[in-house]
């Protein structure tokens, strides 16, 4: 057991795959010699080499174009996008390539590549370095999706992320990245699409993703003290989504509250809400309440970032206001 | 091009190849006039030299790509024509069972890794099997055909870049059919030879073959794919063509010049490559026979085609994820 922070995880992660599969390889912009933008791939490349772990040009397009190529042969692939809004960039390649190729091959094409990039805001970058996107990825069929909220399940999920067989993108969040946890020594393999609940309680549920996970958490403890007992879940994955974890928890607490780091419309939290209306209206004893961003592009001045990104304070007050 | 040093069967066989290129398509036209085949379609009538003379010079477990007007690469790629017929029928027994179509066309068996609708995209993907063979250390090709559209799009730029930089072993091949769906080239694009006229921006050799020309073709595939193959990386052929129809089924294709497009059936590759055979001694039956047995082939194809029966229902929902199924959640 060694305490690791969540930038340590990810180059462990990796590490611990590439030491098992000799045939998987990297390609991202400046993970080698640089060790990445957020050193999430330091040492890497002195124990792989040039050949396992390589530079591209600034050609996201490029880079995911090839991790698929390659995939599609039976090479193991980790691609990087450096910040997750350039995911946008080679949207094309994730959304109508990697993820359709199977369905629309008749069960021809096998694509094992895992996309990494850091999501999610906090770090006052402005509206083109800060988003958090991870249900442009949800909405696509044949994409997995998965956000750890901590050091150990970074290094369990990535490794799950890279045996799995679909493409799955993997959110890494860039507010978590210097934080710390004892995190078991040797192999750590974890399972996609299996939430964990982090706190029980009676109350209410919290449905939370990445950053906003210690936030729910602390919440939760702020909560308790004014005599509500709430259970937060880490969601971990949106697809799969362990849908079990969160109907059995609203089934035990009667009430639902998602935490959503990215715009308000459309995200998770609606389907998540959707899930619980359909198969579990009749344990609610109130609306499902989603506290998300709002429905703008993220501001980068310290005060306005902070307004919009769903707080620790917003959270309970939200969550203290809607239980009276 | 009489002269060139391609022995006399490859030469019947490039002829042939063209056969099933030119015959299949007819009746895929003829198919969707009978309403059998739905959605839409792209043809590449009048382009066959290039699939052709490609197709003949790869190795079988070299990689192909293809766009959506792909008929004639999967073929050339040697998958079977009943399948992929029925295919454009959206039969079951279709060679994707019914859920790619005309524009997906793919046969991982044959190391035909697909045909991409969106344009330029599979210029990147090309790359990952280039770099799959570097990384087995095989000695295996991918080659990439595009039209000269997607030499406007940023994955093409980015695609070649990043081929070069790696040293991959991949062949770029534009088919250049001078129109860009249904506007000139020449009036939308900043060079007269879209894809060769850029070659030297990636530090590569500025290569134009007459895409109407089996032979011409074939000589500079073999070129292309050695370089390759011994490793000294990329390669960007354009070969200028013409398609006999519009861009697809939609498209009658009468934006053209009569006077261009009369210019251009007088240099038909099929009839072209006709008369070089008979100049090189080769008999007026010999070749009848080979018409025929395409012929066969191809009516073959379509009785097997219309065979087929329609895909079940419960499939709409399979193989969207590697365990087969498609349910997102758990």
């Amino acid at each position: 057991m060694a305490e690791l922070s969540y930038r340590e995880a990810v180059a462990r992660g990796i590490a611990q795959e590439m030491r098992r599969d000799p045939m998987l390889v990297m390609l991202g912009e400046d993970i080698a010699g640089a060790g990445g933008v957020f050193k999430t791939t330091v040492g890497l490349l002195d124990e792989f080499g040039p050949s396992r772990i390589r530079d591209t040009p600034i050609s996201e397009q490029a880079i995911l174009g090839a991790a698929m190529g390659a995939a599609m042969t039976g090479i193991p692939v980790i691609a990087e996008i450096m910040f997750s809004d350039f995911i946008a960039v080679c949207f094309d390649i994730l959304a109508n390539e990697m993820a359709k190729s199977r369905y629309m091959t008749g069960g021809q094409m096998t694509v094992p590549v895992v996309v990494r990039t850091h999501n999610g805001g906090g770090s006052r970058f402005g509206a083109q370095h800060s988003q958090s996107v991870e249900n442009w990825c949800m909405m696509i069929p044949g994409l997995k999706v998965v956000a750890p909220s901590n050091p150990g399940d970074v290094v369990g999920l990535l490794a799950a992320a890279i045996r799995d067989p679909d493409p799955v993108v993997f959110f890494e969040h860039k507010s978590l990245l210097a934080t710390k946890a004892e995190v078991p020594d040797g192999e750590i393999i974890d399972t996609l699409g299996t939430a964990k609940v982090l706190r029980e309680g009676t109350d209410c549920t919290i449905a939370a993703l990445a950053l906003m996970v210690p936030r729910a958490m602390e919440a939760a403890e702020r909560l308790a003290a004014e005599g509500i007992s709430a259970e937060v879940i880490d969601l971990r994955s949106l697809v799969p989504l362990d849908t079990q974890t969160i109907l059995g928890s609203v089934e035990k607490t009667g009430r639902l509250y998602t935490v959503e780091e990215n715009p308000r419309l459309c995200g998770w939290g609606a389907e998540i809400a959707s899930l619980v209306g359909e198969e579990a209206f009749w344990n609610l004893d109130g609306p499902v309440i989603r506290i998300s961003t709002p429905h703008i592009p993220l501001p980068s001045a310290e005060n306005l970032e902070d307004l919009t990104i769903p707080s620790v304070d917003r959270i309970y007050e939200t969550i203290k206001r809607t239980m009276d | 091009m009489d002269e060139a040093d391609i022995p006399a069967d490859v030469r019947l066989e490039l002829y042939e190849r063209q056969h099933v290129l030119r015959q299949f398509e007819k009746r895929a036209y003829d198919l969707f006039m009978q309403n059998l085949v739905k959605g839409t379609s792209h043809l590449s009538l009048g382009m066959e030299a290039i699939s052709a003379g490609f197709g003949q010079a790869m190795q079988p477990d070299d990689y192909v790509f293809a766009t959506y007007r792909g008929h004639a690469h999967t073929l050339s790629k040697g998958a079977p024509l009943g399948p992929v017929m029925a295919e454009l029928l959206g039969r079951e027994n279709g060679i994707l069972q019914g859920k790619g179509g005309s524009m997906h066309l793919t046969s991982v068996e044959h190391n035909m890794m697909g045909s991409y609708a969106i344009i330029g995209a599979h210029l990147c993907i090309a790359n990952g099997t280039a770099w799959s063979a570097q990384i087995r250390g095989t000695d295996q090709v991918t080659v990439a055909f595009f039209g000269d559209g997607a030499t406007n799009i940023g994955a093409f730029h980015e695609a070649l870049n990043f081929a070069v930089i790696w040293n991959l072993p991949i062949v770029f091949v534009c088919e250049n059919n001078l129109y860009m769906e249904y506007t000139p080239s020449d009036l939308i694009t900043a060079v007269d030879h879209p894809a060769a006229d850029r070659a030297s921006a990636y530090g590569l050799e500025r290569i134009v073959v007459d895409g109407n020309d089996a032979d011409a073709v074939y000589l500079a595939a073999q070129d292309a794919l050695s370089k390759a193959r011994r490793g000294a990386g990329p390669s960007l052929v354009e070969a200028v063509t013409y398609r006999h129809g519009g861009h697809s089924r939609a498209d009658p294709g009468k934006y053209r010049p009569a006077e261009e497009v009369e210019a251009w059936l007088d240099h038909d590759p099929i009839p072209i490559y006709h008369q070089r055979l008979l100049r090189l001694g080769v008999s007026e039956g010999d070749l009848a026979t080979i018409q025929q047995s395409v012929a066969g082939r191809v009516d073959e194809a379509t009785e097997f085609a219309k065979a087929g029966g329609a895909p079940a229902p419960e499939s709409a929902m399979t193989d969207l994820w590697a365990n087969g199924g498609s349910a997102w959640r758990n």
